[in-house]
């Protein structure tokens, strides 16, 4: 499936699908409207699009969404959008709750109380402070953000607060977790664990739902494979063909492995770099220093990212690198060891914490590197998908050898749940999708 | 598994005996436990076969059901049952002390302090194993919808009088154990794997005599050797020597002794009934007794070592001293006895089949608070725990370096001294991530500043150094102390309050129907 086919404008497409749902906000009868957006469709943009016409209609609307660092993100779209527009942030009384920047944007009033936000048109915050909001009279309409990444308990909590709701967010990455055990509710509609939008479509499934159909992130060379490995059955493509991103570099291979993968992502998108099959810690030494070396030489070579944004090169800077990984003690080995190699500015963090983010190119530990056993948090759809989707032009993977025997050999063996909606593609498949795609651009690490 | 426990496993594998995972013990125990070691019939799921129950160790009170597919004789187990449990409740009941509690006044919307009773004390019940708990939980949903002759005359089947009012009690046990760090039905497999690994894997663990074996090796065997005898040895008969813990029996158990008794016993009962006159009556109530007496000592013998290894574990776990925040812990446990008890008594009809939206969300809410709980107070109050933390770099300690005084910048200045700590440990900090300290049992926080050229840490003392200008004395760290901080709250908030059933939204279905539950109605296929 290539995106120039003849007579698909991704433009117009996404055009059409954007004015179908602010129809539907805007006029339509139902009580609530469900987006389903892969990654980098252009989320943000129509949460702040239809957040902007339901303000200009005179609808007064509250935003939920999950994060603090995405609620401070939508109120700065706003003002960027709509200088004049009265926005209210409410915040949690902890220490720094909000973004510093908040403070030089004139119309965004910030408070705790959400009483002191009474009458302004847009108030923004996280579902978590939302909860506490008691005896205030309903909005009419609300924003939900990240819906599914948002857990069924939380928008118990939250829906009270409003009378008519649009649904946004992303089907394909992490679902929400407890840390509790809530087996006993699995196949119940209400399950408090699930997401907020299993729960709102099992009790209303004649809400419209809609979906985003052009990536603006990823490119070419990545939509296919994430839409046909993690969305098999909504599939989606990239808004930029083959040829408008290029990643270049300054400074010619030095025939090392790393520089291997770094010419063979600049050229495919994709490179697998793989280390020799063994067991190891989940800190894995050795691929923690693969890792460490691609970014630092990626940075050495004078990477440059030529896009449709701007007609001359870009140059890769640290800020447009992410690295991601599984665990928390992965990315913190991978942080101290680009600290040793004097790498600075890099994000290293985990699928969870790199959720919603966008970088140019990204280096990823393959969450099954060098294990012995492949476990349901580890196979999971969400992760994979969250580590490979955050790049507008290259990704690059480091792996051990042999994860395609261990998944051989680790079919999923979790219990089957009466009425709960199987999810598909399953972890093990969206696996060794990627893996046999990645297989085409391996290149084994020479010591 | 966190790399500690790893670590102690590989320990264990190496030495043969079970490496400690805790120095002290993280559970309440009551000094008066009831132990109940259930048997279920193989293949009739909810079909009791028998059990042993009691708090006395050398006097424990055998319940056998001889045929397992009679529903009058399940009844009768099921009264016994009753007879058994429900008076070691009732003990619990009554002795009070007063509490105070937060109640919202429906009048005037305020929080207002009310005087209620706590139970002073609750009953505590142990069983051998995880299978155990699903066990009683089954019973108790099999028995709370029971109608009783005195509720409904015209229930076909009317349960003995207390046999709906146990399958409450159990219900709530049973739901009870699902929240972390509670003790009122504990598993002796839980309890003695939370404080000790073995060399086999967590599956083999749920084998309570295997567990045992690895823990507390008889003399001149090793923990591995011991284990599999455990699990394997059999007997000239091909019986095994420690039958499984239950509730599912041995098949080998099930096909040479038992099923054969309980032919005799069926035979014994038809030649009772075709009995012509009474003196063959009586010849034949002597086999039927017989053969009665017969399944019980089966039974009893499939229990009795269950039962000793229940105790043994409870001896192992008393020489560990308590850990202090169980005690915390256990008030919870009284509270919800207390609830319970108050519920019975107000005469609430029983726990519904499903919670509903709210009450699911509500249990949810309160079970991951205690999950984070339970895992700071089991760290603060056990070294060994720490260390696993420390280890997974989620905790560190260290020797203080430098105190340099500081304050923050406002209008009334408080002290926000910069401590330097030096410290082996390898915490994941996050720029400006918090961390605590306990000081004198409440948790001190700072804020991470950056490391020092050395590697040392700097930390910003953020709280509890009182209200003057200068830090209340004792509230800073000093020169030479040595400190553990965690990058983990040591309280938890509690979670929102989440609207009434009443007012359910119409994202989670409405407000849920109001018609009390009816016991699953008679079908054609129901045989038992």
């Amino acid at each position: 499936m290539t995106v120039a086919e003849r007579g698909f404008d991704p433009g117009a497409a996404a055009a059409e699908a954007t004015g179908r749902i602010l129809h539907d906000t805007l006029h339509g009868q139902a009580r609530g409207v469900v987006v389903d957006s892969p990654p980098g469709a252009g989320k943000s943009t129509l949460v702040v699009r239809a957040a902007l016409e339901l303000a200009a209609a005179g609808r007064p609307l509250m935003v939920v969404a999950q994060t603090n660092a995405q609620v401070d993100d939508l109120v700065v779209r706003l003002a960027e959008k709509e200088p004049d527009l009265p926005v209210g942030r409410l915040h949690s009384s902890d220490a720094d709750p909000y973004d510093k920047s908040l403070d030089d944007l004139p119309n965004v009033r910030k408070s705790s109380k959400a009483g002191d936000l009474a009458g302004l048109d847009v108030v923004l915050s996280t579902a978590a402070k939302w909860a506490h909001v008691k005896d205030v009279e309903p909005w009419g309409h609300a924003i939900v953000d990240e819906a599914y990444q948002m857990r069924s308990d939380a928008l118990l909590a939250v829906a009270g607060l409003f009378e008519r709701a649009l649904f946004v967010g992303d089907p394909g990455q992490l679902d929400p977790f407890a840390i509790a055990d809530s087996g006993q509710w699995a196949g119940l509609s209400y399950d408090p664990s699930a997401s907020a939008v299993t729960t709102l479509l099992a009790h209303n499934p004649e809400l419209p739902q809609h979906r985003l159909p052009v990536s603006w992130r990823l490119p070419a060379s990545a939509a296919p494979l994430v839409s046909d490995a993690f969305y098999p059955y909504t599939p989606f493509r990239s808004g930029t063909d083959h040829g408008d991103r290029r990643l270049s570099f300054g400074v010619p291979s030095d025939g090392s492995a790393p520089d291997g993968a770094l010419d063979e992502a600049a050229e495919a998108g994709w490179a697998l770099l793989e280390l020799p099959a063994r067991h190891t810690p989940r800190t894995d030494p050795e691929a923690v220093r693969a890792v460490a070396q691609v970014v630092r030489r990626l940075l050495d070579r004078g990477g440059a990212a030529t896009s449709e944004r701007s007609p001359d090169p870009v140059p890769l800077t640290a800020a447009r690198i992410a690295v991601g990984t599984a665990h928390r003690d992965q990315a913190a080995a991978v942080r101290a060891a680009l600290s040793e190699l004097g790498v600075t500015g890099v994000a290293v963090d985990t699928a969870n914490r790199l959720q919603g983010r966008e970088f140019d190119v990204t280096v990823v530990l393959h969450p099954l590197s060098g294990r012995p056993d492949a476990t349901a948090f580890h196979l999971e759809t969400g992760r994979l998908c969250v580590l490979a989707s955050r790049h507008r032009h290259a990704c690059i993977v480091v792996c051990r050898a042999g994860v395609t025997d261990l998944l051989d050999e680790h079919p999923s063996t979790e219990p089957v749940q009466l009425g709960v909606t199987v999810k598909f593609p399953d972890g093990w498949e969206a696996n060794h999708a990627v893996l046999t795609h990645l297989g085409e651009h391996r290149v084994v690490w020479r010591p | 598994m966190s790399l500690i426990a790893t670590l102690a496993r590989l320990e264990a594998v190496e030495t043969g005996r079970a490496a400690p995972l805790a120095t002290v013990r993280h559970r309440h125990l009551s000094e008066r436990p009831l132990v109940l070691v259930p048997l279920t019939t193989s293949g009739e799921a909810g079909a009791p076969l028998g059990a042993l129950v009691g708090t006395d160790r050398e006097a424990p009170r055998l319940l056998v059901v001889p045929q397992p597919r009679d529903r009058e004789l399940r009844f009768a187990f099921l009264a016994e049952l009753a007879d058994a449990v429900l008076p070691h409740l009732d003990a619990y009941a009554d002795e009070v002390e007063a509490a105070e509690r937060n109640e919202t006044d429906p009048e005037t919307g305020k929080k207002v302090k009310v005087e209620v009773e706590l139970c002073a004390d609750a009953p505590q019940i142990v069983v051998p194993g995880r299978a155990a708990i699903d066990f009683v939980r089954l019973l108790g949903r099999s028995m709370r919808f029971r109608r009783t002759a005195e509720q409904d005359p015209d229930t076909p089947h009317p349960a003995p009088p207390r046999v709906p009012l146990l399958g409450r009690w159990l219900t709530h046990y049973g739901e009870r154990a699902r929240v972390p760090g509670s003790a009122l039905l504990l598993a002796a497999t839980d309890l003695l794997g939370r404080h000790w690994a073995t060399g086999q894997s967590s599956l083999e663990d749920q084998h309570l005599g295997a567990l045992l074996a690895w823990i507390d090796p008889p003399e001149g065997a090793s923990g591995a050797e011991a284990a599999l005898r455990a699990e394997l040895a059999r007997d000239g008969d091909g019986q095994l020597l420690c039958p499984p813990a239950g509730p599912a029996t041995d098949p080998a158990f099930d096909n040479k002794l038992l099923a054969p008794a309980i032919d005799r016993y069926d035979r014994a009962r038809q030649a009772l009934y075709a009995a012509q006159d009474g003196e063959a009556a009586d010849a034949r109530l002597g086999d039927l007794t017989r053969a009665e007496q017969e399944i019980r000592r089966l039974v009893g013998e499939q229990l009795r070592p269950t039962w000793e290894a229940v105790w043994q574990s409870l001896d192992l776990l008393r020489e560990l001293p308590g850990a202090p925040r169980t005690a915390d812990r256990w008030t919870r446990d009284r509270w919800s006895f207390t609830a319970h008890r108050d519920r019975v008594r107000a005469g609430e009809p029983p726990q519904p089949r499903r919670d509903d939206a709210v009450t699911a969300a509500a249990k949810l809410a309160s079970r991951e608070t205690a999950q984070a709980q339970l895992e700071a107070q089991e760290a603060l109050d056990d070294p060994l725990v720490m260390a696993g933390r420390r280890l997974a770099g989620e905790a560190f300690a260290g020797e203080v370096v430098d105190v340099v005084m500081a304050w923050s910048e406002s209008k009334r200045p408080s002290p926000r001294p910069l401590v330097t700590v030096r410290t082996d440990d390898a915490p994941h900090l996050a720029e400006r991530a918090k961390v605590f300290r306990s000081l004198d049992g409440k948790p001190q926080s700072a804020e991470f500043v950056g490391y020092q050229a050395d590697g040392a840490l700097v930390l910003r003392l953020l709280d509890k150094m009182g209200r003057s200008k200068d830090p209340a004395p004792g509230s800073v760290p000093e020169k030479g102390d040595r400190v553990c901080w965690t990058l983990f709250e040591h309280d938890q908030r509690g979670g929102p309050r989440l609207p009434d059933p009443e007012a359910t939204p119409w994202t989670h279905g409405g407000p849920p129907g109001t018609d009390a539950e009816h016991p699953d109605p008679l079908t054609p296929e129901d045989l038992l």
